[in-house]
């Protein structure tokens, strides 16, 4: 391709961030040494750097994490490595929340102010930071740092959460849950680069999973319980013990008991798994969606951080069923634990021949690479994720034709969430007709629910299918706060609010569907009475704002006025009367979820529409 | 010496046997394609009959159903994301695009439902709303057809200046009062044509005429996120420093004015421009081989716009930056003069 470069020599330290993953150029077509001998008449590349564009988020990455920012520089030298057009690059760049395109301080620090957090102190722990630092996207700590609102970070149970990232040769990563104003600020200053890395907040599986430890549990039964950064210690717990029996029983087995299991997809559409696992599509990838990113949903990641090698094998017997040789796991870019842990878990795999070329000496081949993005909240969308491993925009694309038929790299590709993988581990060890008895009819097996919000005791909660609201309330203590209940957000902010009344609802898909409600991701967060149900849906309503990818009409305006209209009915200043805003509101509602095109734009204004039903939040003539 | 040689048609004057080079191995045949298969559907309850690959909109077209687009263009790949063609299918779930959308068999599609009125009138109160499009006769026309109100969402806000710099996931408050625009100031980087990115309605028609839809010189593209999502450059630089090679394309497809010749712009700003007064001449480029159709805009004796129509088979409507702007020379009438 006859791109054009600008005239911008890279600097040693942006040339290292690119080739610490492309690897060193190897020719002066893609900015090496010049070698008169070999290359003075034939340009090399071409295709072959062009193929390498599915690496242009990882380099991405590299240079955030190594220069802070992504700079003119850096980016012009990745599109002379990759033979891409620079503006393609800097489209890409762009996209993302993560990525700075413009100068930055090396220390970021992001505060989360979405609704779970927002129960437990969010306002006021933003509030004590910006008396300390300054108001946020401003450069703080005399230069060196900056810090931003954040919507959801995952850390929902241990709420109010921050995230702190520091960037330069020995790029680090930490949370801090429950954040405290004094620790944060400590840590942003700390010259230790480790401060955020040693966080006492990184991991501490009593408060992510309140269960853990107790019989009878199958998807968490290894939480606590192992190290999860041994995989000796999986084995000695019977990790790779299915996937041996997978083998032994065959794919067609496994294929037809996770069709007999009724397992469907745990990440939010409920589409059944034995249909994506046809092996009528020939399919040639398996991809991982593990970019749990609905405020209030953080089970994928205490799965990831607990028991990372369960999501290995889950994924290999999922590969080994469905024929695919190769899969990707696509990670949410704000969770650096259960990066570091699975990262970790693959490569111990390789190592003792649990992912390779000849896996337990079967002859089977099944790799995984672990993709990681980038603060964008549509690349939980499957075919968004798509384009984002391929190195495009995450833009979803038009469906159909759906990922079994043109997925991942424009194959036949099986996309399954983190919950919906362990699942399977269950379904092989105990048979698909076992599985099948446990929950009800229509939602069978296992579900992990993500509590938070005004509850005692928050974390990720295993309960059959079938269980209500109720009991799944008071596992988790009981409503905490004032005591009194007001409102539950099923689903996340693309899910539906349930009135106190309906707490009797049992947790089922077909439950949750008689009464207006969806079951979504799992996440449950929890409000008492003191809340202002508005500022919820306010909250939401700039959620959906900020994250529309922009591509369709409905939703990167409709969302907008979504947001505007609210803004207007909470302060009481409607255009005409609050009915005929209502019935505007109604309108841009049914064309987002009419017209756009994925389900995103679908369900922007699920939450807000569920909470109108229920409460008269806006009264008539106020 | 061969045999060949001595043959040589210069010294026997004989006729030399044409020469048919022959590949090696068995001889390829042309691939034969099955007769393509016909599809039947209804709409609004009229059996129609399409032949297969069809999309739902060269159907409804093809039975004179009036079905509107905007980011859809004859000689572009379809992106769907204007939303304006939806129609209703049966068991789809949401409404679905016609411009992408292929016939399936035994498809039954509405096309004047209040459902599918209603997503269109929402999709253009939208974009009327949120972006100037006081140059689109073709958005106007779809306002008065759908009976849109844009100023039910409130007066427009005022333009900003920083969203080439916008960061994306984050937007700055908003009370509500005013109604978020697009509205930016007008870009003028060289002498050939303005950007005007107030009126774009991202449609990525100019965009795809840069790239590998015609001219793969791909200066531009679509950056940002949502609402602050943009047309744009590397770094936003202007275009002197970019990839670009002026070929107009980009002007060529524009369904709302945002990118417009320097003539068209400032004999819009000064009052002049007049499409009533104008003639359009088809003609063919004097300047190669090639020989694209140029439609020439002439007004007052004077060109002042160049455009190629899309049914012509050497280019489909996109020209370079000759036949796009290379046209002054006709308008000198004396040369002498000028070149004193």
């Amino acid at each position: 391709m006859d791109i054009h470069l600008a005239k911008i020599e890279p600097a040693l330290e942006e040339r290292e961030a690119v080739n610490s993953v492309l690897g060193a150029p190897e020719s002066g077509w893609s900015g090496g040494e010049r070698r008169i001998d070999l290359e003075g008449h034939c340009a090399f590349g071409g295709h072959r750097s062009q193929a390498q564009r599915h690496l242009l988020l990882p380099v991405l990455h590299a240079i955030q994490s190594r220069l802070g920012w992504i700079t003119p520089g850096a980016l012009n030298y990745t599109c002379q490595r990759l033979d891409l057009p620079p503006a393609e690059a800097y489209a890409v760049a762009s996209f993302y929340g993560l990525f700075s395109l413009t100068p930055r301080p090396r220390r970021v620090l992001h505060i989360c102010d979405d609704i779970a957090c927002m129960t437990r102190g969010a306002e006021e722990l933003c509030g004590r930071v910006e008396q300390r630092l300054g108001p946020p996207s401003t450069d703080t700590l005399d230069g060196k740092a900056t810090w931003y609102r954040s919507p959801c970070l995952g850390l929902c149970e241990r709420a109010p959460a921050a995230l702190i990232s520091f960037a330069g040769e020995r790029p680090c990563e930490g949370v801090f849950a429950p954040a405290d104003p004094n620790r944060i600020i400590a840590a942003l200053q700390a010259e230790g680069r480790d401060a955020a890395r040693e966080s006492p907040d990184r991991f501490d599986v009593k408060a992510s999973v309140p269960q853990a430890g107790q019989p009878g549990l199958t998807l968490l039964k290894r939480a606590g319980r192992i190290d999860a950064e041994s995989i000796d210690d999986y084995r000695a717990q019977g990790g790779f013990e299915t996937l041996r029996r997978a083998f032994s029983l065959g794919r067609s087995w496994v294929v037809r008991e996770v069709s007999a299991s009724g397992l469907v997809g745990r990440g939010g559409a409920a589409f059944p798994t034995g249909k994506k696992w046809d092996p009528a599509n020939r399919p040639v990838y398996l991809v991982c969606n593990a970019d749990e990113s609905e405020p209030g949903t953080f089970k994928d990641r205490v799965v990831m951080e607990a028991d990372p090698f369960s999501v290995i094998e889950a994924m290999t017997i999922a590969g080994y069923a469905t024929g695919c040789e190769r899969g990707y796991l696509y990670l949410r870019g704000e969770y650096p634990l259960a990066g570091e842990r699975l990262a970790h878990a693959v490569t111990m795999a390789r190592q003792r021949g649990f992912l390779g070329d000849d896996i337990l000496g079967q002859g089977v081949r099944f790799d995984v690479e672990i993709r990681r993005g980038a603060g964008a909240y549509i690349c939980g969308e499957e075919t968004a994720l798509f384009n984002s491993i391929e190195g495009y925009r995450g833009e979803p694309r038009n469906k159909p034709p759906f990922p079994t038929q043109f997925g991942l790299f424009g194959k036949p590709t099986v996309v399954n969430n983190v919950e919906t993988l362990i699942n399977v581990l269950l379904i092989v060890e105990k048979g698909g007709e076992r599985f099948a008895t446990m929950g009800t009819s229509g939602s069978t097996g296992p579900k992990l629910f993500s509590v938070s919000g005004h509850v005692a005791r928050p974390g990720v909660y295993e309960v059959p299918f079938g269980a209500t609201l109720r009991q799944l309330i008071e596992l988790a203590g009981g409503v905490s706060g004032s005591g009194r209940l007001q409102a539950v957000l099923l689903g996340g902010a693309a899910g539906t609010f349930v009135s106190p009344g309906e707490l009797d609802t049992p947790l089922t898909f077909e439950g949750t569907r008689a009464i207006g409600a969806v079951l979504g991701s799992g996440a449950v967060v929890l409000f008492d009475d003191t809340v202002d149900l508005r500022k919820v849906l306010l909250r939401i309503a700039a959620f959906f704002r900020d994250e529309s990818c922009g591509q369709c009409v409905p939703c990167r305006v409709g969302t907008v006025r979504q947001e505007e209209l609210l803004q207007r009915l909470a302060r009481g200043r409607p255009i005409g009367s609050t009915e005929e805003e209502l019935n505007l509101l109604k309108e841009i509602a049914q064309a987002m979820r009419d017209a756009s095109i994925c389900g995103l734009g679908q369900t922007a204004s699920s939450a807000v529409e569920s909470a109108l039903r229920r409460w008269r939040l806006f009264p008539p003539g106020a | 010496m061969d045999q060949r040689d001595q043959k040589d048609p210069w010294l026997s004057h004989q006729p030399r046997p044409p020469v048919i080079p022959t590949p090696r191995g068995p001889v390829p045949v042309p691939p034969t394609f099955p007769p393509r298969r016909q599809l039947s559907l209804t709409v609004n309850g009229r059996k129609v009959s399409v032949a297969e690959g069809t999309t739902l909109l060269e159907a409804l077209r093809g039975i004179g159903i009036d079905t509107p687009t905007l980011c859809y263009l004859e000689t572009l790949t379809p992106v769907n994301v204007c939303r304006i063609c939806v129609v209703e299918v049966e068991g789809s779930r949401t409404l679905v695009p016609a411009c992408s959308r292929k016939v399936e068999e035994g498809m039954v599609v509405k096309t004047d439902t209040e459902r599918v009125r209603l997503s269109r009138r929402l999709v253009v109160e939208f974009l009327a709303s949120s972006v100037d499009v006081s140059t689109s006769p073709q958005i106007q026309a779809y306002m008065n057809r759908y009976g849109a109100r844009p100023q039910r969402f409130g007066p427009a806000s005022p333009p900003a200046g920083h969203r080439d710099a916008a960061r994306a996931g984050y937007h700055e408050a908003t009370d509500g009062s005013r109604a978020a625009t697009v509205g930016q100031p007008v870009k003028k980087d060289n002498e050939l044509y303005y950007r005007d990115y107030g009126k774009c309605i991202l449609c990525y028609k100019c965009v795809e005429a840069c790239g590998t839809d015609a001219q793969n010189t791909f200066a531009i593209a679509v950056a940002g996120h949502g609402f602050e999502a943009r047309i744009s450059t590397e770094h936003a630089i202007p275009l002197p420093e970019s990839a670009c090679v002026y070929c107009g394309n980009c002007i060529g497809v524009c369904p709302t004015g945002a990118l417009m010749f320097a003539s068209e712009y400032e004999m819009r700003q000064s009052g002049t421009w007049d499409e009533s007064r104008q003639t359009q001449t088809d003609t063919i480029c004097p300047y190669c081989g090639v020989g694209c159709t140029t439609t020439l805009h002439v007004q007052d004796g004077k060109i002042v716009k160049v455009t190629s129509p899309l049914d012509k088979d050497v280019t489909r409507g996109h020209l370079c930056v000759k036949g796009r702007f290379g046209w002054q020379f006709v308008q000198i009438r004396d040369p002498g003069s000028e070149r004193r």
